[in-house]
C-alpha cells in the first residue's frame, strides 16, 4: 500500500501541489486523472524521489519510502526517453541490472517482457530505429523489467494505437493481478474508465475526488434513469419531481429528485403501456470529472 | 506471462556495483561507435608513422658528399663522419662529379689563400661544410645543457598535444553523454534505480578508462616503435617521464571529467553545452600553448608543474629534462590528488542539483547551493 499525505510543493510563489493525499492499493489499478498542469507529473516525480517535496509524507506499508524501497518501484516518466543508440534488449537488460539483477537473469526477463509487449522481432535494433509506438512499448518494458512492487506510469497510453493500448492494458492488469500497486495517469478517460479499479482526480494541485470506481459513480449518481416504453411518455413532463434531459416519444432520459419519485414514475409507466426498459444510467467518468473539477 | 512472481525481490546493487555498471555502459557504447573507433585508429596510425619516420630520418645519413683528390683526402679525413668522401682521379674529374650532381662539393688542390685547397661547388657552398672548414676558437661551456633545444621542444609539444587532445576528446564525450541523458530523460529512470553520485562516478570512471586506454595504446606504440627502429637511446630517456605522464594524466583527467560532467549537467540541450564547458576547454588548452611558448623558461615550467591543470604536461617535461628533484613529482601529485578530491566534491554537488532541472541553464550559484 502506497500512501501519500499532505504533499505540498511550490515553485517560487506558485503552489503546484496543495495537501495532496491518496492511496494506491496493491493488486489494483489506480487511475490518476487531471487536466494539464493539475499536478499529476509533479506528484509522480515526488513519489519517485526525483523531485523534492516541500512538505508531506510518502509511505509504503506504513513507513516512509526509502531509496531502497524506490529501487522496487517502476517508473515511466512523462517525457519518454531511452538511449537512442542502444539496442532495445541491451537497454532493458542494463536497467534490470541497475535494479540488481544478474546479467543472465536480466537477459531472460528483458527478453520475455519485450516479447510480451510485441517487440520480440526488434530486440537487436537500436532504440532510435523504432517507431514512436514501439519506443513507447520499450519504455513500458523499462518500467516493468525488475518486477516492481509499485508502478508509477505517467501517461502510459498516449501515442498508442488501440491494439497497443490493449496489449499494454493487459500487461498492467497482469502486474496488478500479481500484487503490484499500479498508479497511472491518463487523459484518455475512456481507457481509465475501462481499466481502473480506483480513481484519483486532481485539479489545481488539490485532490478533488478519490476512491473506487463504483464508489465515485454512486457518489456522483444523480438518480438519472432511462425509460423506454411502447406508449408516449409525455406525462413525465408534468411530474414535479422529474427533470428531463432527453425526450423522444417513447424514450426519456431524466433525473429524479427522490427514490419515491423513481418508484412513482415506474408505476405510472407500467400503467401507461409496455415498458421495454427502465434502468439507472451511471455517470461516465468524463461527467464525474467535469463535475468535480469545477 | 512467465515473469518471476513478486516474492523474489532483486537485491539492490551496491554503490561500487552501480558505478561499475554505468562505467561498463559508457565504455561499451563508445566502443560501438564507428566514429570513435576510426578516429582512435587514425590517432594510433599517426603516432606509429611519426615514430617510424623519425627512426628513418635519424638513420639516413646527412653527411655532405664531397669529391677529393689524393692531395685533399687528408682534409676530408679530418672532418670525420660529417663528410662522405668520394675519391676522384684528379681535380678535373672531381669538378665533373660536382657538375653531374654526384657530390655536393669537391675539394681540389689550390695555391690561393693559406688553405692549400679550394672548394668547388655547383651553385652555392653547403653551409655545414663551410662551417666545418672554417676555423673557430675553442669554446668552453661552463654549464652544459643536458638536452638540445629541438628535442626539448618536441617532447614538450608531444606531452602537451596528447594531454590536450585526450582530455578534450573524452571531456566532451562525458559532457555530451550527461546532456544526452538529461535531454532524453533517461536520467530519471537511472536515478530512480541508483544514487545520483553512483551515476556520476560511473560516467567519470568509464571515460577515464577510455582515455587511459588511448594513452596507454599511444605509449605502447611509441615504445615499440622506438625499440624496433633502433632509437633505444631516446626511449631510455623517455621511459620515466612517460610513466609519470600516465599517472598524472589519470588523476588530471578524473579532475577534468568531474568538472565537465558538472558543467554539462547545468544545461538541457546539446546546443547549449558550449555555454558552460567553454571555460574548461580553455583550461585544457592552456597547458598546451604554455609549454609551446615557455618550454625553455624554468620559472614558468616550475609553476606549471605544480598547477593541477598543467602538471600532467609540465612535470613529465621537467623530469625528461632532468630539472625536477626526486620529490617534486610526488609533491605535485599530492596537490593534484587534493584538487581532484575537491573537484569531485564540487562536481557531484553541482551535478546532483542540476541533473533534473530542465529548461533554462542552471545558474552556478543555484547549482552549488541546491
Amino acid at each position: 500500500m502506497l500512501e501519500l499525505s499532505g504533499i505540498t510543493k511550490s515553485y517560487g510563489t506558485h503552489r503546484v501541489l496543495d495537501d495532496v493525499g491518496f492511496t494506491v492499493a496493491p493488486g489494483r489499478l489506480t487511475g490518476f486523472v487531471g487536466g494539464n498542469g493539475a499536478g499529476k507529473t509533479t506528484t509522480m516525480r515526488i513519489v519517485l524521489g526525483v523531485l523534492a517535496r516541500d512538505a508531506g509524507r510518502v509511505e509504503l506499508n506504513g513507513s516512509p519510502v526509502t531509496a531502497a524501497d524506490r529501487r522496487r518501484f517502476g517508473y515511466m516518466p512523462e517525457e519518454r526517453g531511452l538511449y537512442p543508440k542502444m539496442r532495445v534488449l541491451d537497454h532493458i537488460v542494463y536497467l534490470a541490472r541497475l535494479h540488481g539483477f544478474s546479467k543472465p537473469d536480466a537477459t531472460v526477463r528483458a527478453t520475455a517482457l519485450l516479447e510480451e509487449l510485441g517487440l520480440g522481432e526488434r530486440l537487436q535494433d537500436d532504440v532510435e530505429t523504432l517507431s514512436l509506438g514501439n519506443q513507447q512499448r520499450a519504455q513500458i518494458a523499462a518500467a516493468l523489467v525488475h518486477d516492481p512492487e509499485v508502478l508509477i506510469l505517467d501517461e502510459p497510453f498516449s501515442g498508442l494505437d488501440p491494439l497497443a493500448v490493449d496489449v499494454v492494458a493487459g500487461v498492467l492488469q497482469n502486474r496488478a493481478a500479481q500484487g503490484a500497486s499500479v498508479l497511472f495517469s491518463s487523459h484518455q478517460l475512456d481507457v481509465v474508465e475501462r481499466l481502473c479499479d480506483d480513481l484519483v482526480i486532481i485539479a489545481g494541485g488539490q485532490i478533488r475526488a478519490a476512491g473506487t470506481r463504483e464508489q465515485l459513480r454512486s457518489e456522483h449518481a444523480q438518480r438519472r434513469y432511462e425509460l423506454v416504453s411502447a406508449g408516449d411518455v409525455g406525462w413525465l413532463r408534468d411530474d414535479p419531481g422529474v427533470e428531463i434531459h432527453e425526450f423522444d416519444g417513447g424514450y426519456a432520459l431524466f433525473d429524479a429528485d427522490s427514490d419515491e419519485t423513481v418508484q412513482r414514475v415506474l408505476r405510472r409507466a407500467v400503467e401507461s403501456g409496455d415498458v421495454a426498459s427502465f434502468a439507472p444510467r451511471h455517470p461516465s467518468l468524463a461527467q464525474i470529472f467535469k463535475e468535480v473539477i469545477q | 506471462m512467465n515473469a518471476t512472481p513478486l516474492s523474489t525481490p532483486s537485491v539492490a546493487p551496491s554503490f561500487p556495483q552501480s558505478v561499475w555498471l554505468v562505467a561498463e555502459r559508457e565504455v561499451g557504447s563508445k566502443l560501438r561507435s564507428k566514429a570513435f573507433l576510426i578516429s582512435t585508429g587514425i590517432l594510433l596510425l599517426i603516432a606509429l608513422v611519426s615514430v617510424v619516420w623519425g627512426g628513418f630520418a635519424a638513420q639516413s645519413s646527412n653527411a655532405v658528399k664531397v669529391a677529393v683528390t689524393s692531395d685533399t683526402a687528408a682534409v676530408a679525413d679530418q672532418l670525420g663522419d660529417a663528410v662522405e668522401p668520394t675519391q676522384a682521379a684528379d681535380a678535373d674529374a672531381a669538378r665533373e662529379l660536382v657538375a653531374s650532381g654526384d657530390v655536393d662539393a669537391a675539394l681540389v688542390p689550390s695555391d690561393e689563400g693559406s688553405f692549400g685547397f679550394a672548394v668547388v661547388v655547383e651553385e652555392s657552398a653547403p653551409s655545414g661544410l663551410m662551417q666545418m672548414l672554417s676555423q673557430t676558437p675553442p669554446v668552453e661551456i661552463l654549464s652544459p645543457s643536458g638536452t638540445d633545444g629541438m628535442l626539448r621542444y618536441l617532447v614538450a609539444l608531444g606531452f602537451g598535444l596528447i594531454f590536450f587532445m585526450a582530455a578534450l576528446t573524452f571531456g566532451s564525450t562525458i559532457a555530451q553523454s550527461v546532456v544526452e541523458e538529461k535531454a532524453t530523460r533517461v536520467v530519471e529512470l537511472l536515478i530512480s534505480a541508483i544514487p545520483t553520485r553512483a551515476l556520476l562516478a560511473g560516467k567519470v570512471v568509464g571515460n577515464t578508462i577510455l582515455a587511459m586506454g588511448q594513452i596507454i595504446g599511444l605509449a605502447a606504440i611509441v615504445i615499440v616503435g622506438l625499440t624496433v627502429t633502433g632509437q633505444g637511446e631516446l626511449l631510455s630517456g623517455l621511459g620515466a617521464p612517460l610513466v609519470w605522464f600516465a599517472v598524472f594524466f589519470l588523476f588530471g583527467f578524473v579532475l577534468l571529467a568531474a568538472l565537465f560532467a558538472a558543467a554539462a549537467s547545468m544545461v538541457s540541450r546539446q546546443e547549449d553545452i558550449g555555454s558552460t564547458t567553454t571555460p574548461l576547454t580553455f583550461l585544457v588548452m592552456a597547458p598546451y600553448f604554455l609549454v609551446i611558448f615557455f618550454n625553455d623558461n624554468d620559472l614558468v615550467m616550475t609553476i606549471m608543474s605544480y598547477v593541477p591543470f598543467s602538471a600532467p604536461v609540465a612535470m613529465p617535461v621537467r623530469i625528461f629534462l632532468g630539472e625536477a628533484q626526486w620529490w617534486e613529482p610526488l609533491l605535485s601529485l599530492a596537490i593534484l590528488l587534493a584538487s581532484c578530491a575537491a573537484a569531485i566534491w564540487i562536481g557531484a554537488k553541482i551535478y546532483e542539483h542540476s541533473i533534473l532541472r530542465m529548461g533554462a541553464r542552471v545558474k552556478l550559484a543555484e547549482a552549488l547551493a541546491g
